[in-house]
């Protein structure tokens, strides 16, 4: 079985993010980026999958610019087979990159898609559901658990309640979430061997996806800044201040 | 204009995130619809005709909807969408999950986890774990949306008196199946909706020592959340969770114990309108957005805190 797995390349999740002043988005020049932290533990968990015999590629692929190649290699290094690179200059929406990540699928005809529950940079945790959607398959979101057998994966998902077990018939979308397990650092020889491992690049209108945005990004800002209180120096200070000053106990 | 809620819904009644969305969908148009799918779910329809703005509740009744599977629910949705100009559900779990394969079944973007109605078709949003807050609008025909909770003060529960009306079932999907589910119990209030919340982290050191905040949030009737780092720990269940892709809260007090207060962590109670920060390192960065900040062992000062509370 082959697993694709989607990757994302962001703004590094320990960078504080800075809006541009003409409030036409959040500065990216000069930043640190990295690979989405969500989709490194898609990429793990299909390396886990490979090393317990139950796949035999790993196909990682990126939509989005040049230098998304990077985060490719990242995946590579972490024991990924090859890549496939979707250039697009502009920002994508979930849905545009989803229909680019079914043509992908049916070329390379994955048993699984396992991918990250959401990207840290606009939070919209959709792309998962939208490619299941369109590709006529079972999903499971916010995955915390993954058994595979055969023509079926049982999962456990992190759920606001608790825990829901659930059983998917394969192939399936997975969307992970952050407890599923840990991800690993790729060693230095592992970094060597990934610079000689394939990318494949195509356009999005190669794969026939039309992705100029439709929604409109009207403007950016930063969102009120919280300012710090007091120190207090005892917890009867603090009961009190609670009581008698912001009175909310 | 006619908008459709999504009620995320236990079959007997609704989940009071379903009330924030009915307010969000009351910002936009006076046209409300409810849609509640399940099996068994006379209450809730009941529940949701009660609930004040809401002029109509769509009722699908049938097996396949037992378990919120979105396999099943998303082609229902996407069935009816075209009467509709907006589609809005609860950013919780079950909304996040089916809402997307909603918008791509009818070929339509998904604005997610809207914090404001600013017309329309434009809503506000938060990105990079709210450190940036991003303004869209869109023309699609049908606007699908998920609504963040705690930025809409919830509609009246009672009040209303909606026509119920039955959809047709779109039959089972065949994809999934539900097994069982492990969920929290607990006597507290709900996490999202509690009016106080004390969070323990990493420096609570062990589970066990999370009956010290219990105890504290039993005296004020506070609901218990954790950080991250306490939930991977395994100190409390992932429910517990406050934070970028954990539960969003805006309680009226935060109690942050042993909390240092990363980007994630506070992405999640930054909202909060008052906020406590209890640990022993000064330069922690949860000081920066706390309104009474005390620098102690949190060992000492959450017994003492019990104790000053009678």
């Amino acid at each position: 079985m082959k697993i694709l797995v989607p990757v994302k390349r962001v703004i590094d999740y320990n960078v504080k993010v800075r809006v541009k002043p003409d409030q036409s988005g959040v500065e990216l020049a000069n930043v640190k980026m990295a690979m989405n932290p969500f989709d490194e533990i898609a990429v793990e968990q299909a390396l886990r999958i490979k090393e317990a015999g139950q796949a035999d590629e790993i196909v990682l692929v990126s939509v989005g610019p040049t230098q998304s190649q990077e985060t490719i290699r990242t995946g590579l290094a972490m024991g990924a087979d090859r890549g496939i690179h979707i250039e697009a200059d502009q920002e994508t929406e979930p849905l545009s990159v989803a229909k680019c990540l079914k043509a992908v699928v049916e070329k390379e005809q994955p048993g699984l898609v396992l991918c990250g529950k959401q990207a840290i940079d606009d939070d919209s945790n959709q792309t998962g559901q939208m490619l299941s959607a369109l590709l006529g398959w079972a999903q499971a979101t916010f995955a915390s658990g993954v058994e595979l057998a055969e023509g079926t994966a049982a999962i456990i998902r992190e759920v606001d309640g608790g825990l829901e077990h659930i059983a998917v018939k394969m192939p399936a979308v997975i969307t992970v979430d952050l407890r599923l397990n840990e991800p690993r650092y790729a060693s230095l020889p592992n970094i060597m061997k990934a610079k000689k491992k394939p990318i494949d690049q195509m356009s999005a209108a190669d794969l026939g996806v039309n992705t100029t945005p439709r929604l409109k990004t009207v403007k950016v800002e930063e969102p009120a800044a919280r300012q710090a209180g007091i120190k207090v120096g005892s917890v009867s200070e603090l009961v009190d201040k609670l009581k008698n000053e912001a009175k909310v106990i | 204009m006619s908008i459709l809620v999504i009620a995320d819904h236990n079959h007997e009644t609704i989940l009071p995130a379903t009330l924030n969305a009915v307010a969000a969908a009351g910002e936009i148009s006076g046209d409300i619809s409810v849609l509640v799918a399940g099996s068994g779910c006379g209450a809730a329809a009941k529940a949701a005709a009660e609930i004040a703005g809401v002029s109509t509740v769509l009722v699908a009744d049938s097996s396949e909807y037992t378990n919120g599977l979105a396999e099943n629910i998303a082609p229902l949705i996407s069935s009816v969408a075209s009467s509709y100009s907006h589609i809005l559900a609860p950013a919780t779990t079950y909304g996040k999950n089916i809402m997307p394969r909603v918008a791509a079944l009818i070929d339509t973007v998904q604005i997610s986890d809207i914090v404001k109605v600013v017309d329309a078709a434009t809503f506000q949003r938060p990105i990079y774990a709210g450190n940036a807050l991003a303004t869209v609008s869109s023309d699609e025909a049908v606007k699908i949306i998920t609504v963040r909770s705690t930025a809409f003060e919830p509609a009246a529960a009672s009040g209303g008196s909606a026509n119920i009306e039955t959809v047709s079932a779109t039959g089972e999907a065949g994809l999934s199946s539900f097994e069982k589910s492990e969920l929290s119990k607990s006597e507290r209030p709900e996490l999202t909706s509690a009016s106080i919340v004390v969070s323990g982290g990493r420096g609570m050191q062990d589970g066990a020592n999370f009956v010290m905040l219990e105890k504290v949030a039993d005296k004020l009737g506070a609901a218990v959340g954790a950080s991250r780092a306490a939930v991977d720990a395994g100190f409390v269940p992932n429910d517990y969770q406050v934070g970028q892709t954990g539960k969003v809260v805006a309680p009226d007090l935060y109690m942050a114990v042993g909390i240092s207060g990363a980007i994630q962590h506070l992405a999640g109670m930054k909202d909060s309108k008052v906020i406590v920060a209890i640990n022993k390192d000064d330069e922690a960065p949860i000081f920066q957005v706390a309104d009474y900040g005390l620098v102690a062992d949190l060992f000492d000062a959450v017994p003492e805190l019990d104790k000053e509370l009678g």
